[in-house]
C-alpha cells in the first residue's frame, strides 16, 4: 500500500480541528467504558487527555485507533467523516499511535520495524532503500536520529520509543497518539521526548498525550481534557488551570497531592542487606553488590528507572529468588541461605506487596476473600483441622474491607472486578494486618486512582510511625520524594547514591538515575 | 485484544453446554440424513438405547462410571495447570494393580479384597502418573508430551505382561484367568435383588458409588482444604504461588499423583465390577473421553457427573444405534461422539459471545 496514497494533507493553519469525536459510546458487557464522549483536537496542538485508571482514556484512544469499534458516535479527521474499524483504517486516515507497551519486533532492525506494515511492494529491498532515505530525512527534520541497522531489542527504551514515533511518521501520521509515554523513561529522557513533541507540533503535527501525570500535562500540553467514569468532565486551555484543579476534576473531590508526615524516629537496624548479588536465568548479574540497611520506624525509598535491578532486589529479599552472593540479615539472622522461602520469611516478619499486582500479588480468577489469604492460607485462624473455615475467611475479608475502605464490600466478588486501587488496598491489608516487622512495597500506587493513593500513602506512614521498617520501590519520583525518609537511587543493578528524603530534588535524583554518580555513599 | 464475554452462572454451566450439544446434534443429524437415514429416528433409537430399559440404563451408568473417574483425573491435574493426557495409560496400569490383587487374593473376603484392590488401583495409577510429574517438576519435560508417551509405554508393557507373563496357561487370547469370587465388586442388580427389588442384569456395579464418593472428595479437597487451595493457586498463577510460598514443583507432584490415582480407579469398575480378569486394552479410550468430560463439565465434579452421564448415554445409545440402523455403522457413532467433543470442548466458546449479547439485549429490554 504505502507511499501511493498520502492522507488528505491538511493545509497547516487552516481552522477546524484535526480530530473530532462526536458522541463516542462504548460498552464492554455491563461496563460503560465511554459515555457519549465528544472531543475536539485542534490541528498543530498538543492535547492532553487525563483521567484516573478506568476513566476510559485508553478505550477512547483504542476506538480512534481501530482496536475497538464504538457502539455509537462518529470520528472526523480534518473535518471528513471516517469509518475506523481496524488499525489499518486509522493509519490510512493519518493517525499514528505509540502504545505504552511497544509494538516492536525485538529481533528486527530499526529499519525493518519501521517498514513493517508499509513494505512498499513485494520486493523488500527497494522498499527498504526508499524507507532508509525517508527515515534519514525525518530524523534530521525532527531530531529523531536512530541507528537504523541496530537490532531493536538491544536499544534502550527511550530509543525504542523513538522508533515507534518514527514508524508512525513514516506511515504518514499527522495525528500522533501517545499512551503514557513517560512510564518507562528517566526524567531526562522524558524532557527529550517533550522537546521532540514540541518540535512536531511546530511542524504542524497534532499530538494527543494520554497520561495520568499532572506534571506532564502542565509542562507540555496546549489544551487538556479530563475524563472521569467514561465521560468528559472538563476541558480547558492548559494555561487556565492548575494541578490541584485538574486533580479535583479527575477524582470528583478535592485531594491532597502532597503526603503529610511528621519526622521519622529511626530505631535499630531490622534489615541488613550486604553485597547482595542476584543473577537471572542466563547468569547475567541484575543486582551487583547492593548493600542497604533498613531501620525500625523509617521509610526508605528506592528510586530508579524500571528494569535497573529493583525487582530482582525485592524478590531476593522476599525469598522468591535465591541470591548468588551476599547476605540478607533480618534482626541479625541470616535468611538468604538454606530453606528460608517466602512462607518462612513471612512468618519471621517480612511482608511483601509485589510491584505487579496481577502477575504476582493476586490470583485474578479468585474471589477477593480467597486472595486475602494468599500466602497465609495455612494459618490456624483460617483452618479447622484439615478443612478451611470459609466463615473465618469471609469474616477476615470483611474486616479488612471495612478498615481499608474497600468498595464494593463484597468478599465473594472476583478480585479483578475491583478497581486497581481497591485491589491494592486488599493486598496491602493482607500484608500489613499480619503485623510484619519489615514491609517491602513495590510500586505502591501503580494503576491506583488518586483517591486511593492518598489512603495508601497514609497507611504506609502510619506503619512507619508504629515502629516498622518500610522499603518502597517506585518509579514515580513524586511518590519516592513524598514518602521516603531516605532515598536510594538504583541504576544498572547498583545503588548509585543516597539522598536524605527531606529536601531531595527531582534534579538530584534524576541525575543519579541517569547514571551520573553522586557523592559516595557514607 | 478480545475480551472474553462473561455469562451468568446458570448460562455458563447450563445454557452454554446445552447450546453446544444441540449444535453437535444438528450437524450429526445432517450427516445421518446424508447417509440416507432419518436423523429423528436415529436420535430416538439412541435415546431408547441409552435409557429405554433397565439394562440399557445399567450399561449407560456403567460407562458413565468410567468417565467420572477419568474426568476427575483430568480435572484435578487441570486445576493445577497441567494437561494430563495420560489418563488412558494411568487407568491401564491402575487396572494392573487391581488385577494383581484380584489374582492373588481372589479367594479372600470381599470386605478385605475389594478395598485392597481399590488401593492397589490408585497406587499403580498414581505411580504411573508420578513419572511424568517428576520429569516436569524437576527436569522441565512438558507433561503433555510425557503423558502421551507414557500411554504407549503402558500399552506396550501391558501387552507384554498379558502375552508373556499373566496369560492363563493353555489358551490363545492374551487374558488372565478369572479372579476369585472375593475380588468381585457386587453388581447393582445383585444388591437390589437381595433387597427384594428386581432389576435387569448389567455390569452396573458398586464402583459407581465409589465414583460418587470420589466426586465429593475431589470437591472438598479442591475447594475446602488449604492443599487444594494451593493447587489451584499454582494452576491459576504460578508466580503468585511462588510469591505465596507455595512450591509449584511439589504441587505438580501432588496433583499428578491424585490424578493418576483417580484414573487408576477405572480398573475397579471395569475389572472387579465387570470383566473379572485382566484383558487387553480394557480402558478402551475412556482415558481420552475423560478429557472431553472434564472440559464439558467445566472441571467441576457436578459438571463432570453430568457430562459423564451424557457420554455414557452416547456410548451405550450409539452401540444400539449401529446395531439397529444398517447405514449407521460404528464409525458414524464415533463421528457423533467426536462432534460432541468438538463442540463442547474445542469449540466451547463459539456461542459464548452471541449468547452474552443475546442475554444482555434481553436484560435491557426487560429493564426498559
Amino acid at each position: 500500500m504505502e507511499p501511493a496514497s498520502p492522507p488528505p494533507k491538511a493545509d497547516v493553519g487552516s481552522p477546524g480541528p484535526a480530530l473530532e469525536l462526536r458522541g463516542i459510546d462504548k460498552r464492554f458487557g455491563s461496563v460503560h467504558a465511554n459515555r457519549a464522549v465528544s472531543l475536539s483536537v485542534a490541528r498543530g496542538s498538543i492535547h492532553g487527555l487525563i483521567g484516573e485508571n478506568g476513566a476510559g482514556k485508553s478505550t477512547l484512544m483504542n476506538v480512534v485507533y481501530g482496536f475497538h469499534r464504538a457502539d455509537a458516535g462518529e470520528i472526523r479527521v480534518n473535518g471528513r467523516l471516517v469509518e475506523i474499524s481496524r488499525p489499518r483504517d486509522s493509519i490510512e486516515a493519518g493517525i499514528g499511535m505509540v502504545h505504552q507497551h511497544f509494538m516492536l519486533v525485538d529481533r528486527f532492525t530499526v529499519l525493518e520495524n519501521v517498514v513493517l506494515g508499509a513494505e512498499g511492494g513485494r520486493r523488500l529491498g527497494r522498499g527498504l532503500n526508499e524507507a532508509r532515505e525517508g527515515l534519514e530525512r525525518l530524523g534530521r527534520e525532527y531530531g529523531l536520529e536512530v541507528p537504523l541497522d541496530a537490532e531493536t531489542g538491544h536499544l534502550p527504551v527511550g530509543m525504542q520509543q523513538r522508533v515507534e514515533i518514527l514508524k508512525a511518521l513514516h506511515h504518514r501520521a499527522d495525528i500522533l497518539i501517545l499512551d503514557e509515554p513517560t512510564a518507562v523513561l528517566t526524567p531526562a529522557e522524558a524532557d527529550q521526548l517533550f522537546r521532540m513533541l514540541a518540535l512536531l507540533r511546530d511542524q504542524g503535527k497534532t499530538v494527543i498525550l494520554v497520561t495520568h501525570k499532572l506534571r506532564e500535562i502542565m509542562a507540555i500540553t496546549d489544551r487538556v481534557t479530563v475524563m472521569r467514569q467514561g465521560a468528559v468532565v472538563h476541558e480547558t486551555a492548559t494555561r487556565d488551570t492548575s494541578p490541584p484543579a485538574l486533580a479535583e476534576q479527575m477524582v470528583g473531590r478535592s485531594v491532597l497531592l502532597r503526603v503529610e508526615k511528621g519526622p521519622a524516629r529511626p530505631g535499630g537496624v531490622l534489615l541488613d542487606v550486604r553485597d547482595l548479588e542476584v543473577r537471572d536465568r542466563l547468569g547475567v548479574a541484575r543486582v551487583k553488590g547492593v548493600s542497604l540497611t533498613l531501620r525500625a520506624g523509617e521509610i526508605v525509598g528506592v528510586a530508579g528507572v524500571s528494569g535497573n535491578g529493583q525487582s530482582e532486589l525485592v524478590e531476593a529479599i522476599s525469598g522468591i529468588t535465591e541470591p548468588s552472593g551476599g547476605s540478607i540479615l533480618l534482626g541479625g539472622q541470616e535468611i538468604s541461605r538454606g530453606d528460608v522461602g517466602p512462607r518462612e520469611r513471612r512468618s519471621r516478619g517480612i511482608a511483601h506487596v509485589p510491584e505487579d499486582r496481577l502477575k504476582m500479588g493476586v490470583v485474578g480468577s479468585f474471589a477477593a476473600e480467597d486472595n486475602v489469604i494468599l500466602g497465609y492460607q495455612g494459618r490456624p485462624q483460617f483452618n479447622r483441622g484439615a478443612l478451611m473455615s470459609r466463615r473465618a475467611i469471609r469474616a477476615d475479608c470483611e474486616a479488612k474491607m471495612a478498615s481499608y475502605d474497600v468498595r464494593p464490600q463484597n468478599p465473594g466478588l472476583r478480585i479483578t472486578a475491583f478497581s486497581g486501587g481497591n485491589q491494592q488496598k486488599l493486598v496491602l491489608a493482607r500484608e500489613i494486618d499480619c503485623n510484619p516487622a519489615v514491609l517491602i512495597v513495590g510500586q505502591p500506587t501503580r494503576g491506583v486512582d488518586i483517591g486511593a493513593i492518598e489512603f495508601i500513602h497514609r497507611r504506609l506512614i502510619a506503619l512507619r510511625d508504629a515502629g516498622k521498617a518500610v522499603l518502597v520501590i517506585s518509579v514515580e519520583l513524586d511518590e519516592i520524594m513524598g514518602l521516603s525518609d531516605r532515598i536510594l537511587v538504583m541504576a544498572g543493578g547498583e545503588i548509585v547514591g543516597e539522598i536524605p528524603g527531606a529536601g531531595a530534588t527531582e534534579e538530584a535524583i534524576g541525575l543519579l538515575m541517569a547514571g551520573v554518580k553522586g557523592e559516595p555513599r557514607p | 485484544m478480545r475480551a472474553v464475554s462473561r455469562l451468568p452462572r446458570w448460562a455458563e454451566f447450563g445454557l452454554l453446554p446445552l447450546v453446544n450439544l444441540c449444535a453437535a446434534l444438528v450437524i450429526s443429524g445432517a450427516v445421518i440424513r446424508l447417509v440416507g437415514e432419518s436423523p429423528w429416528a436415529a436420535f430416538k433409537l439412541m435415546a431408547a438405547g441409552a435409557f429405554g430399559s433397565q439394562d440399557s440404563v445399567g450399561y449407560t451408568l456403567f460407562y458413565a462410571t468410567d468417565f467420572v473417574f477419568t474426568g476427575l483425573a483430568v480435572s484435578v491435574a487441570y486445576h493445577a495447570g497441567l494437561f494430563n493426557i495420560g489418563g488412558e495409560g494411568q487407568a491401564y496400569i491402575g487396572g494392573l494393580g487391581v488385577g494383581l490383587v484380584g489374582l492373588a487374593f481372589g479367594s479372600g473376603s470381599p470386605w478385605v479384597v475389594v478395598p485392597l484392590g481399590i488401593a492397589a488401583g490408585c497406587a499403580f495409577g498414581a505411580a504411573w502418573a508420578f513419572v511424568p510429574a517428576w520429569l516436569q517438576a524437576r527436569r522441565g519435560s512438558h507433561i503433555v508430551i510425557t503423558t502421551i508417551m507414557a500411554n504407549f509405554i503402558a500399552s506396550a508393557l501391558m501387552t507384554y505382561l498379558l502375552v508373556n507373563v499373566l496369560i492363563k496357561p493353555g489358551q490363545q487370547s492374551p487374558e488372565t484367568r478369572e479372579f476369585g469370587p472375593g475380588a468381585a465388586m457386587p453388581a447393582v442388580h445383585q444388591v437390589l435383588a437381595r433387597l427384594g427389588i428386581k432389576f435387569a442384569a448389567s455390569p452396573f456395579n458398586l464402583a459407581s458409588l465409589l465414583a460418587l464418593v470420589a466426586c465429593l472428595l475431589v470437591w472438598v479437597f479442591l475447594w475446602r482444604t488449604r492443599w487444594g487451595y494451593a493447587l489451584r493457586v499454582v494452576g491459576q498463577n504460578p508466580r503468585a504461588a511462588v510469591y505465596a510460598g507455595i512450591s509449584p514443583e511439589r504441587t505438580i507432584l501432588v496433583a499428578m499423583i491424585l490424578s493418576g490415582g483417580l484414573a487408576g480407579c477405572l480398573g475397579v469398575n471395569e475389572l472387579m465390577g465387570s470383566e473379572h480378569r485382566i484383558l487387553l486394552d480394557f480402558p478402551g479410550g475412556a482415558g481420552f473421553v475423560g478429557i472431553a468430560v472434564a472440559l464439558m463439565g467445566r472441571n467441576h465434579p457436578v459438571g463432570i457427573l453430568a457430562a459423564s452421564l451424557l457420554f455414557g448415554a452416547l456410548y451405550q445409545g450409539g452401540s444400539q444405534l449401529s446395531f439397529d440402523m444398517p447405514h449407521v455403522n460404528r464409525d458414524m457413532v464415533i463421528l457423533i461422539q467426536g462432534l460432541v467433543i468438538l463442540f463442547c470442548g474445542a469449540l466451547e466458546n463459539v456461542f459464548r459471545a452471541p449468547l452474552a449479547a443475546l442475554l444482555a439485549a434481553a436484560k435491557g429490554r426487560s429493564r426498559a
